[in-house]
């Protein structure tokens, strides 16, 4: 027992001494007091050599910190433990932050560099005049297919993925938005669609797509796909594009029926203490080399028009992640449905899932 | 154990200065154990808006979740029975074998390594292009679809409870009086005989015990239902985790979490030691 309280009592000094000395190491970086910017952003989600530099530019210490789900990081701010000063939530959680006051307005006269947005990715239902929110990387949901698998085949519709040779060759993403948004799309319904009844056909219209359905799975589908695990998947533009990059046999459309068209945007939350130092990483981001440099190093497509100018042609002209919106039936950013609308949404699918083949 | 806890109260107001020495291990029950189930309790009459409801309940008794009430217990049933039917024979000889600590602890050790770690070797080795279907190639079977399919949920759900059924049968078995069986060899009795009539009633608790460890969490499976069944196996596990995660309707959740608990008490009510 004696020997138990000692050791005790001596993990209990050594943390207290490391504590001390991590404290008195980050004041001598400049970590403590009011010379830091606290970030929050998704895992690998930034080129770090953007954080250096404006560290070097404006003379502010960067803290970043990750998350993982837009549901994480909304917890974490509304609990407010952290003084996060810059967050990057998906569209759909912006509207939920606004409605629950947890952002501060954005000053735009500190963000000259707002000019060089593509105006098609402002002033969006989510965010009116940009008042709390400015777009990070945007991209779609659409179909990355193996055509060797398929003997070929190339795939342009959402109704393509209902043939009958397809049998136990789809892989979808778990999210009720995403696949729901699928099935109505393919019936040429708006994916924020209402209207019980049209959410009922596109839910029965789901149930006969099960026999190609190989399975529903989250992060996981990455890897399943670039292991030639399922020759098809529904998945965001961004994963594609990994997936890509891994295997290159594959490929990305975004279906003519119409897709979604997501954002993740920078944000001041209200847990901000270093306002004036979140202004200028906003700002420092939209600079269009500096969102050159972030697009090429995260892969995702930039909102940046006058970035495109940096970028290799190649990747610019690419209509899989850069698409000439025109040849796409409607791209539509999910609306805020409501808690309880989205819970039908969430019950739909889960309803979809049970549908045995 | 909130009759536990009565009786105990009961025995703190009896002789009060010696039980001081209770007041942490009634204040974590109280925490952690009654608090916690009360708010389960409370938020299950809250629907989505945060109105009061008994709506959730109602819910409840529709087709949707009842066949996810039935589909859960019936794959906590298959993932028991095939436990049982491992680890019985397994924990027999282990008793018989000459290192049975050695042998045990190479059991147990599996459980050393995170769930999500072993889910996700089972991705590559049932894979189409895994270990699994590389061996029934070689057999001439050819590829199969393993992955995502009923007999692999349930094989990787019996892998990871198997530990916990072996050990208390092979404590049963290790406290069995080997001249009980003996004596029933002496008296003429057949090996089986020995078995149905000997051994296994007098392990019985052991059995009852391990299935509890088993049957009881796997009720409430989740995440691999999604990662070795590609959600094709839909428990009231992985309805509990959407509605807090996702559709954020607490209160249906915990309406689901509280069906759960009231099954547990009964399996461990219809299980438990009645001596």
């Amino acid at each position: 027992m004696r020997r138990l309280v000692q050791s005790f009592a001596a993990v209990l000094l050594i943390t207290a001494a490391l504590l001390y000395i991590s404290y008195r190491l980050n004041e001598s970086e400049g970590y403590a007091g009011n010379h830091t910017l606290t970030v929050y952003n998704w895992g690998d989600y930034i080129d770090p050599k953007l954080i250096k530099e404006f560290e070097k530019e404006t003379g502010w210490k960067v803290i970043y910190q990750t998350f993982d789900s837009n549901e994480a990081m909304m917890a974490k701010i509304a609990q407010g433990g952290t003084t996060f000063d810059v967050a990057v939530p998906s569209e759909y959680a912006i509207s939920k932050m606004k409605e629950e006051g947890m952002l501060l307005p954005l000053d735009h006269s500190k963000l000259p560099n707002l000019k060089y947005l593509d105006p098609r990715f402002l002033n969006l239902s989510f965010d009116p005049g940009n008042q709390y929110s400015v777009p990070y990387f945007w991209g779609t949901v659409g179909i990355v297919y193996n055509s060797e698998m398929l003997g070929g085949k190339k795939l342009t519709s959402w109704n393509d993925l209902w043939n009958k040779d397809l049998r136990n060759q789809i892989l979808l993403v778990d999210g009720a938005r995403e696949v729901m948004g699928m099935a109505l799309n393919s019936l040429h319904y708006s994916l924020n669609d209402t209207n019980q009844a049209h959410l009922l056909q596109a839910k029965r219209k789901l149930d006969s797509l099960t026999p190609n359905v190989k399975a529903i799975v989250g992060d996981e589908i990455k890897m399943l796909l670039a292991n030639e695990e399922a020759a098809i998947g529904v998945v965001w533009s961004g994963d594609a594009a990994e997936i890509i990059a891994e295997n290159d046999k594959l490929d990305y459309v975004v279906p003519k029926e119409g897709s979604n068209l997501w954002f993740d945007n920078m944000v001041i939350p209200k847990t901000a203490k270093n306002i004036e130092g979140a202004h200028q990483f906003i700002n420092f981001m939209l600079d269009p080399k500096h969102a050159a440099a972030n697009a090429e190093y995260v892969g995702y497509s930039t909102p940046n028009k006058k970035a495109l100018e940096y970028m290799p042609k190649e990747v610019v002209k690419d209509q899989r992640f850069y698409p000439d919106f025109h040849s796409i039936g409607r791209l539509e950013v999910y609306e805020n449905l409501g808690k309880r609308m989205l819970a039908y949404y969430n019950e739909l699918f889960l309803e979809f899932k049970m549908h045995r083949k | 154990m909130l009759c536990t806890w009565g009786r105990w109260m009961m025995a703190a107001m009896r002789h009060n200065v010696r039980n001081l020495y209770l007041i942490p291990y009634v204040l974590w029950i109280a925490l952690f154990v009654a608090a916690p189930i009360l708010l389960i309790v409370y938020y299950s009459f809250f629907d989505i808006e945060g109105k009061w409801t008994i709506a959730n309940y109602e819910k409840f008794f529709t087709p949707i979740y009842l066949k996810m009430a039935l589909n859960s217990f019936w794959y906590a049933f298959l993932i028991t029975l095939f436990s049982l039917l491992i680890a019985y024979p397994t924990a027999y000889f282990l008793t018989k074998t000459k290192h049975k600590q050695l042998w045990l602890l190479l059991i147990i050790l599996p459980t050393w390594v995170n769930l999500l770690l072993k889910a996700y070797a089972f991705l590559g080795i049932f894979g189409t292009f895994g270990l699994a279907n590389a061996i029934l190639e070689m057999l001439g079977i050819g590829k199969k679809q393993i992955l995502f399919t009923d007999f692999s949920f349930v094989f990787v759900s019996v892998y990871i409870f198997i530990p916990f059924m072996v050990l208390p049968i092979f404590n049963a078995l290790e406290e069995l009086n080997p001249s009980l069986v003996d004596a029933a060899r002496d008296l003429g009795a057949s090996a089986w005989t020995t078995f149905r009539r000997v051994v296994f009633p007098l392990t019985l608790d052991g059995v009852k015990a391990g299935c509890q460890a088993v049957f009881i969490p796997s009720l409430s499976l989740f995440m691999i239902t999604r990662l070795i069944a590609g959600n094709r196996v839909i428990t009231l596990g992985t309805a509990v985790e959407e509605h807090f995660l996702v559709t954020q309707d607490w209160g249906m959740g915990a309406t689901i979490a509280v069906f759960l608990m009231i099954a547990m008490a009964v399996i461990i009510g219809l299980t438990g030691n009645r001596k």
